[in-house]
């Protein structure tokens, strides 16, 4: 079973109690964006087979939206952290490269 | 090829069975081919089969990362149906289901299409409302289907549990020519017909580039070289996303594991297929005499063709108040799939940005029902660049706004 840590609570939360909430760093189109932009927005997505970075919520615990990065290939998870950014922390991408040289995200790399 | 038969057999019988042919030939890739396909499944075999036959394309090459059939197309709960609420989705999907009453006649392959029938039970007033809106709908596109009421559910499947208390039966909608069949029958039967064509299947050939002139496909490197093409045929399922970015453009597709399981064999309790919505769970008795048990997709993106152990427990426990007895049988396995699922749950058969490269995909949750129809419309796309039975399904609806929305397409609500 997939374990996540809630950077909120501080809890090892198990996938029951944890809510997939989809791709992360997504882009919000708004009132005048193109088609285009809508459509990146709303359909669209990375689904690499590889690093992916992710929305969880901690439903069944502290309630909190935290962002996940995760190997879509292997399950295996490199870390998580708090909503409140448009990026991946330094650290969580370091932690990526020390087990995937050469990765890239969108335009994380 | 040798045609298989009752003669066959006892002939074969009488010689110890040394005069088989191979199903299909093991080649090495040639140089050049008109059309490669990329993906031994079988909607990537069906599309080579009728390029085959509806069109003379014979000069084309299927190739497979693995072993032929061994996706999606081994990992599926066999189910046939084409109860769909949307004009488009019903035309394929019952495109599909008539091509498969006579698909073991037209292989020479015996695919055990058994129509035994199915039923989608409606267990919430919502359900009841919206399944006589299907099955109205599907009076007026010409697919056989009818609302029928909870007797008639119990009488056409004893071992279930009607009233409750929490999801009593309120009706079904029922399709008669709905049933099963045998999925690696399908594939190895459209192989051998492939093969006997003079096609070439290739396993263990990953690709692993899309080589491109001018914005034109012009071939695509594979672990087994380099290979020529002027049409390429992207029919990959949970790996759309990855091949499509090989070829440089996205897709509106996530991938993500769907699981099913079989119990233990018991003797034969059960001879329609049932569908439950509301509680995720869907059901059929195999020819072993296996209950095959499919349920939800996993929420997260996933690879890896396995899934979580919790879903399993949730469609189970969800599916023994409608059906008591299970709750004694013992799970003999259980696998996963990697589906490919988009913003609506319905397939693209589009061309793509790229000339020449045409992708088939995002069948998500379900696929096996409509290999033939997909083949059929994907080798008339890929042959002619149109096809009425393709034209809704585009990649580009998405920005357009025109969607085929069918958001209970796998029987579960997603």
């Amino acid at each position: 079973m997939l374990t996540l840590h809630c950077p909120y609570c501080g809890v090892d939360a198990d996938e029951t109690d944890l809510h997939a909430g989809g791709e992360a760093h997504l882009k919000r189109a708004s009132t005048g964006s193109s088609d285009d932009a809508f459509e990146d927005y709303l359909f669209m997505r990375e689904n690499p087979k590889g690093v992916h970075f992710e929305r969880w919520r901690h439903a069944y615990g502290c309630g909190k939206w935290f962002l996940a990065a995760r190997c879509t290939a292997t399950l295996q998870v490199f870390g998580t952290y708090r909503a409140q950014t448009h990026e991946p922390p330094q650290d969580i991408k370091d932690a990526i490269s020390a087990q995937r040289p050469g990765w890239s995200w969108g335009n994380f790399r | 090829m040798k045609r298989y038969s009752a003669f066959a057999v006892a002939r074969e019988a009488m010689r110890q069975h040394k005069g088989w042919d191979r199903a299909w030939a093991k080649r090495a890739p040639k140089k050049k081919y008109d059309v490669i396909i990329v993906g031994a499944g079988g909607h990537g075999l069906a599309t080579a089969y009728y390029l085959g036959k509806n069109f003379g394309i014979t000069n084309v090459a299927v190739l497979e990362k693995g072993w032929l059939g061994g996706g999606n197309t081994g990992r599926n709960t066999t189910i046939i149906r084409s109860n769909y609420l949307q004009d488009p989705s019903a035309a394929i999907y019952e495109k599909a289901r008539s091509l498969y009453e006579t698909m073991s006649q037209d292989l020479n392959y015996n695919v055990m299409f058994s129509p035994r029938g199915l039923i989608m039970l409606a267990q919430t007033q919502h359900e009841v409302r919206g399944y006589q809106r299907t099955a109205q709908a599907n009076a007026l596109q010409g697919v056989q289907t009818e609302w029928i009421g909870p007797q008639r559910v119990k009488e056409l499947c004893p071992i279930m549990n009607i009233s409750g208390p929490r999801y009593p039966v309120l009706g079904g909608l029922y399709q008669e020519r709905g049933g099963t069949a045998r999925h690696d029958a399908v594939a190895w039967g459209y192989a051998r017909a492939c093969s006997d064509m003079g096609m070439d299947i290739i396993q263990q050939c990953e690709v692993t580039g899309v080589r491109q002139q001018n914005g034109k496909v012009v071939g695509v490197d594979t672990s087994q070289g380099a290979i020529d093409c002027d049409k390429l045929g992207m029919v990959v399922a949970g790996h759309a996303g990855v091949m499509a970015k090989m070829a440089g453009f996205r897709l509106p597709i996530e991938s993500v594991a769907l699981q099913a399981l079989v119990s233990e064999p018991i003797k034969p309790c059960m001879d329609v297929v049932v569908m439950a919505n509301t509680v995720h769970g869907y059901m059929s008795q195999s020819d072993k005499g296996e209950m095959v048990i499919g349920g939800g997709t996993d929420g997260f993106n996933n690879y890896t063709q396995r899934g979580s152990f919790h879903h399993i427990e949730e469609t189970v426990r969800a599916l023994v108040e409608t059906f008591p007895m299970i709750s004694r049988l013992k799970m003999l396995r259980q696998w996963g799939g990697i589906v490919d699922v988009t913003g609506d749950r319905s397939p693209i058969l589009s061309k793509t940005p790229v000339d020449g490269v045409f992708v088939n995909c995002g069948w998500g949750t379900g696929g096996f029902k409509a290999i033939p129809g997909s083949g059929w419309a994907m080798a008339e796309l890929m042959a002619k660049g149109q096809s009425p039975l393709t034209d809704e399904f585009s990649m580009y609806r998405f920005r357009e706004g025109k969607f085929i929305d069918e958001s209970v397409a796998a029987g579960v609500a997603h």
